[in-house]
């Protein structure tokens, strides 16, 4: 398929830990097209958020191949990855990874001070972005200020300030309540509508089942890859995000 | 750049109380290199000031008694120094620039101005002697040839012995009477090395002829055209083999004559003074290591406790190099800024203790012989200033590499 995003083939992945070696993915195969939004579960030490940092190029692999937009994803220099990350890549956590001591606006600037966007420049954009996400007001609050759902919404926008290719979301609603939940993946389905591909792993069904594609992991083996049927793509309510 | 700065200082706020805590050993560092340095300076100034007076490739040469028999001469004899001495070495010795001999009328001259009268050293001297011994002269002139041509009786007189004969009255051109005999006032000064001084200067002819001191002298002084101390160990030993001969006494005799080479002492007060200076720049190099070592140390902290913003950055594309670059400013930035102050601060003290000092010199010479215009100039200042961005740089490269290894899945790993 040429508008795969990311393509994995038999990837292997261990851990080693002085002399024993824990062999965590086991040749997993995936193919995830352009603007999918996709979930992977699996119970816990699957292997989930190993793949995940493949695929986010915050971790190598030992066998296999990877693809990200084509392009053959292999050891490379962290300045590389870096610029890859910065490139295509958006992460969203579970437990958020905000700066504490930067706002509101700041955390969702970084990104582009390492495209080195001028301060000016980048904080208006930061700012259009919490915007679009409902939080203009609480531009300047510090991240201690915000509610669970409020600091996921703020790591959204610094997700997407660089127009990434995908969204790695790692249990992003982990941490979360259920209605809060509710909202974020209301969010995330917005983005997801704009053309951005979206990877959620996650444990809880409601959530998988707001997705396209439901991909099982099992001792690091992929047990079950089906399309969701009753996935739509409507958009309940509140702003629809730009067209990109 | 702004923007760099800002970057740098919003995560330096973040730690204030350590920041200042680090930057504080570092400023101590740069203060105490400071006192030290400008201690060493004032003790060498000090020196210096107590060479003042004399020229410093001065020679003085003293007569005693022979130490070894020579010649079929016994030991014990006395070396009388004589005019001749002196025309034999203004002859024959190469690179000297002023020759003097000295003779003194001493308490058989007592000086008396009307009323008033004292007892001070009378000293005969060639018109020379001014450019060995260093006089501040204050109204006037010194002894010159033609007084020494025709036995004038002139005198120069130190200005506490005017002060006391003359009160307030102008010295010049009056005449005082020396042993009875009356001399012209034509000059006063200062001793540079004894602000209260009271000694007089009169033409060395003059005071043979009057005094009967005939063709006597009681030393000899020289001064040399050379800055150089080989050459002036030359010159002594020259000056010891010509008076040898002259007066009979073994060359290896070292009780018949005594040379007292200034330029020899002085350069060796120099050299005791630049030892100083490097112990001084070593104790404040190792203080400054110290301080280092303490930046080091927190910033490692600061790195270990950053792990996770860390983590975030790269995962949001910050390279190696950014996140190098980040804590290596702020280690440079901590050092900087704090040695900045240690050096103002250090600058300041100098400076405080200079004005003390000299307050207190206004009634007692002594103290700035000992210690003199402690201070440190621009060229240490720029030095302290590399210094202390080379000890930000040093000290901020191994936290900088910690950071920079930093592994994000690691450090955002879900405790
Ligand atoms: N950095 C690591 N070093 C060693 N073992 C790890 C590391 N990260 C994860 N593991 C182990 O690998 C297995 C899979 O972990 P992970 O991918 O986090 O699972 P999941 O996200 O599905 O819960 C677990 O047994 C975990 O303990
Ligand atoms: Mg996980």
């Amino acid at each position: 398929m040429d508008n795969s995003i990311i393509r994995v083939e038999t990837l292997h992945k261990s851990y080693v830990n002085g002399s024993n070696a824990l062999h965590v993915l086991k040749g997993v195969d995936l193919d995830i097209r352009q603007g999918e939004m996709v979930s992977i579960m699996g119970s816990s030490g699957s292997g989930k958020s190993t793949l995940l940092n493949i695929i986010g190029i915050l971790d190598n692999y030992d066998a296999g191949a990877y693809y990200l937009d084509g392009i053959k994803i292999e050891k490379m220099s962290e300045t590389r990855a870096a610029r890859f990350r910065n490139k295509y890549i958006g992460f969203v956590f579970q437990s958020f990874n905000l700066i504490s001591f930067k706002n509101a606006m700041e955390n969702v600037a970084l990104p582009l001070y390492y495209q080195k966007v001028s301060r000016k420049k980048r904080n208006m954009i930061a700012l259009e972005y919490l915007e679009k996400l409902g939080l203009r007001e609480w531009a300047h609050h510090l991240p201690s200020e915000l509610s669970g759902g409020q600091k996921q919404r703020v790591a959204i926008a610094r997700s997407l300030i660089s127009k990434p290719k995908v969204i790695l979301a790692d249990e992003p609603t982990g941490a979360l309540d259920s209605v809060t939940s509710e909202e974020v993946m209301e969010i995330l389905k917005e983005v997801n509508a704009t053309g951005i591909s979206i990877i959620i792993v996650t444990h809880e069904n409601e959530i998988a089942a707001q997705t396209q594609r439901i991909i099982r992991l099992r001792d690091g083996i992929i047990e079950s890859n089906e399309v969701n049927h009753n996935f739509s793509n409507e958009v309940s309510a509140g702003v629809l995000l730009e067209q990109r | 750049m702004i923007d760099y700065l800002e970057e740098i200082f919003s995560t330096l706020k973040q730690n204030k109380l350590r920041a200042i805590m680090t930057g504080f050993s570092v400023a101590w560092g740069i203060f105490m290199l400071l006192l030290l340095l400008g201690s060493g300076k004032g003790l060498q100034n000090g020196m210096e000031y107590n060479f003042r007076g004399s020229s410093t490739n001065a020679i003085w040469i003293h007569s005693g008694e022979t130490g070894e028999s020579y010649e079929g001469l016994g030991k014990g004899r006395r070396i009388q120094f004589t005019n001749e001495d002196y025309d034999m070495l203004k002859r024959e010795l190469a690179g000297i620039k002023n020759i003097s001999g000295r003779m003194y009328l001493r308490s058989s001259a007592p000086l008396t101005y009307k009323n008033e009268f004292g007892i001070y050293t009378i000293t005969g001297v060639m018109p020379e002697y001014n450019g060995i011994e260093i006089l501040d002269m204050q109204q006037g002139r010194f002894v010159n040839r033609l007084d020494i041509d025709n036995y004038r009786k002139v005198i120069v007189l130190s200005q506490p012995i005017v002060d006391v004969l003359f009160k307030d009255e102008d010295p010049m051109g009056k005449y005082i009477k020396a042993g009875g005999v009356p001399f012209q006032v034509v000059g006063t000064f200062y001793d540079y090395q004894n602000q209260d001084a009271r000694k007089a200067f009169i033409p060395i002819s003059t005071g043979q002829r009057v005094f009967g001191g005939a063709n006597r002298l009681a030393n000899l002084a020289i001064t040399t055209a050379s800055t150089s101390v080989e050459e002036n160990k030359q010159i002594e030993s020259e000056i010891k083999s010509l008076l040898a001969r002259r007066h009979r006494f073994s060359e290896t005799d070292d009780r018949a004559i005594f040379i007292w080479n200034t330029l020899e002492h002085f350069r060796q007060a120099q050299g005791v003074f630049a030892g100083i200076r490097m112990f001084v720049w070593v104790i404040g190099i190792m203080t400054i290591i110290a301080g280092i070592v303490g930046v080091s140390n927190i910033m490692i902290i600061l790195v270990k406790e950053r792990t996770r913003e860390i983590g975030i950055r790269k995962s949001i594309g910050a390279t190696p190099w950014s996140v190098i670059r980040l804590v290596l400013s702020e280690s440079v930035f901590i050092t900087a800024v704090a040695g900045f102050f240690g050096l103002l601060f250090g600058m300041g003290v100098l400076h405080l203790a200079n004005m003390v000092l000299m307050g207190i010199a206004e009634g007692n010479d002594m103290v700035n012989r000992m210690f003199y215009n402690p201070s440190a100039d621009f060229g240490v200042a720029v030095s302290a200033t590399l210094i202390l961005i080379a000890a930000g740089l040093i000290a901020g490269f191994i936290p900088a590499r910690k950071a920079a290894a930093i592994k994000p899945i690691e450090a955002l790993h879900d405790e």
